[in-house]
């Protein structure tokens, strides 16, 4: 089976298949599970799934920074919260019919199509499976973040650390 | 020969060459797990001024003769026992999430190994190690360790007990709180270095001390920089290794056994060789990143030839033995941070929540911060002016820190509420009056 027609069927494209199937699964489970904390283990399977198609692909800082970012300390913090407020399933049943329900699906869908449209048919014409080579290496990366982008990043960092201070000034007791 | 077959494994069956990497890392620490923790007992016995586990493994002959072995198959018996232990698995649980919690817990421990060097990246032993020489080696190692914590939260959470729940609540806040410090120490090795692959860590060790003294090498821990960071980065490893005295998530005296106090039997053990594994490992990383990693000593034996023509061959020799020895060397470093670690153990109390929480975010993380400061203006100075302006650069801009931090501190803590303050003596002291909180 190819995913996309003007690429032959590779060890590759398998190892890419079983790993986005499990993490669109994973994201369903998201969604899908009434229970909170296994609702966020799922969207830690996906993070990690995620990073791993990252390192099929040569993206090897971008894939260990979603891991350290994601699934170290932003997914942590979600259990810990979960943990705290001691979230359990929701035991509700919603009997009565929503209109919500079919106005999401069609928006979703919408959404989709959308995307889809503009995204799927360029696919359709890419044969080169991997990116150039060093693309995702640290090295790169940096390089172009500290010459092309320095000034972006410098602004971006500015950025961050008015929110650092921010949050600091909104949580601290007043002296 | 044994090259030639590694050699001809590397370019035709490289998968099977991974496999042995892999097994060279999972089962030295298999085998040496049980040993660490009768270390562990002995050495703490011994610091404690007790005797220890020194009853199994005495042999009595017949002729009333005996054999002692000073108690080393205690963990076998400890094992035995452990599996012959009822296992409980209390009723009102997360099923999936208690059977999947020890698992987790073991994952990381064995993982963190997956970039580390144990020996020499040149000839021999650069085929067997490290099992993966990528690009992002010490990020691969922070990202595993930060992993760890999910184990103990998700165990915390699945034994719907509440001390087991308060335990995971800590060890998250914990983990989250100190993987920063030692994510911006281990940054300034890094900028010291200019790579993120431990093997090249290593090497830079390698080099001249200071970049000036040919004959030594530039252990990190023998830098200011270097020397700062690996305080920071040795604290925050223990942090992470939820080890004494940072044991709140399993604080026996106030949350039962925490994390795991519904667990048993075996998946009990199952978190506790996590724990040594992790420690193991750990120390390992700490000895790669400060220690000068398989180096036996950090003196560099081919240089010792310019100093003396008489010292040439010993040099000669002794590299060739630094270069074998290595494996001994690396795993001699990691039991030397075994011992620290149990050391610690035995000598500190365990810290007070706050306390831990004021440790890791206003002194470690600062400090960690304020060093990656100095270390870009050490390299800098050195760089555009020789190494002694950037001396003096760097033990200027260490003042100019401290006195920033300690004015910063002094309009912050103006106003602070004095907390309770306990002191304690023991021989012909007054006892002093109880400060009361305000």
């Amino acid at each position: 089976m190819s995913l996309v027609p003007s690429i032959p069927p590779t060890t590759e494209q398998a190892l890419f298949l079983g790993m986005a199937g499990l993490a669109a699964a994973a994201s369903l489970g998201v969604v899908a599970i009434k229970s909170p904390i296994r609702a966020a283990l799922c969207l830690v399977l996906n993070f990690f799934v995620l990073a791993f198609i990252y390192f099929s692909l040569g993206a090897q800082l971008l894939g260990i920074t979603q891991i350290i970012v994601y699934a170290g300390a932003i997914m942590v913090l979600f259990l810990f919260v979960i943990m705290l407020l001691n979230l359990s399933a929701e035991s509700e049943t919603r009997k009565k019919f929503d209109f919500k329900i079919p106005l999401a699906a069609l928006v979703g869908l919408g959404v989709f199509g959308i995307v889809g449209s503009q995204v799927l048919l360029p696919l359709q014409a890419i044969n080169q499976p991997l990116s150039a080579n060093d693309w995702g290496k640290p090295q790169a990366l940096g390089y172009s973040l500290f010459t092309v982008y320095a000034w972006p990043i410098e602004a971006v960092s500015i950025l961050l650390l008015v929110g650092i201070v921010g949050s600091i000034v909104l949580a601290k007791r007043k002296v | 020969m044994v090259y030639d077959f590694l050699a001809n494994l590397r370019d035709n069956n490289p998968l099977l060459l991974g496999l042995i990497r892999v097994l060279l890392i999972i089962v030295p620490i298999l085998t040496l797990v049980p040993g660490l923790i009768w270390y562990e007992r002995r050495l703490l016995s011994w610091m404690q001024d007790r005797v220890g586990p020194n009853r199994v493994a005495t042999i009595t002959l017949k002729n009333g003769k005996k054999i002692k072995l000073f108690g080393l198959l205690q963990p076998i018996a400890d094992g035995v026992k452990l599996f012959f232990k009822e296992d409980i698995t209390p009723k009102a649980i997360d099923r999936l999430i208690y059977f999947f919690a020890p698992a987790l817990a073991l994952f990381p421990a064995f993982a963190l190994g997956g970039t580390m060097p144990w020996g020499p990246s040149e000839g021999f032993y650069g085929l067997l190690t490290p099992i993966a020489n990528v690009d992002i080696g010490v990020l691969y190692v922070l990202a595993i360790s930060s992993l760890g914590v999910y184990g103990i939260v998700l165990a915390g959470y699945a034994s719907n007990n509440k001390y087991s729940l308060l335990g995971g609540l800590r060890s998250s806040a914990q983990l989250i709180s100190y993987e920063l410090a030692m994510g911006v120490a281990v940054a300034s090795i890094v900028l010291a270095t200019g790579s993120l692959k431990l093997t090249e860590i290593v090497r830079a060790q390698e080099g001249p001390l200071f970049g000036a003294i040919t004959g030594l090498q530039n252990w990190f821990i023998l830098t200011p920089y270097g020397f700062v960071a690996a305080v920071v980065f040795l604290i925050c490893m223990v942090a992470e290794s939820n080890r004494a005295p940072f044991d709140l998530p399993e604080a026996e005296n106030e949350i039962i056994a925490g994390y795991h106090t519904e667990y048993s039997s075996m998946k009990f053990a199952v978190f506790f060789m996590g724990e040594y594994a992790a420690m193991f490992i750990f120390s390992g990383i700490f000895a790669t990143l400060f220690l000068g990693g398989y180096n036996m000593l950090p003196i560099n034996w081919l240089a010792l030839g310019d100093y003396s023509s008489a010292l040439k061959g010993v040099g000669e020799f002794m590299h060739s033995v630094n270069y074998w020895g290595a494996p001994i060397w690396f795993i001699g470093k990691c039991v030397f941070g075994i011992t620290v670690y149990i050391w610690a153990r035995a000598t500190l109390p365990r810290l007070r929540y706050d306390q831990l929480m004021s440790l890791g975010w206003k002194s470690l993380l600062p400090t960690a911060v304020a060093n990656f400061v100095v270390v870009a203006i050490w390299i800098l100075a050195v760089r555009l002016h020789g190494f002694w302006i950037g001396v003096a650069a760097a033990a200027l801009s260490y003042g100019m820190m401290y006195f920033l931090f300690k004015s910063f501190l002094g309009t912050v803590d103006k106003d602070k509420k004095v907390l309770e303050k306990r002191s304690v003596e023991l021989v012909d002291g007054v006892v002093p009056e109880p400060v009361a909180a305000s």
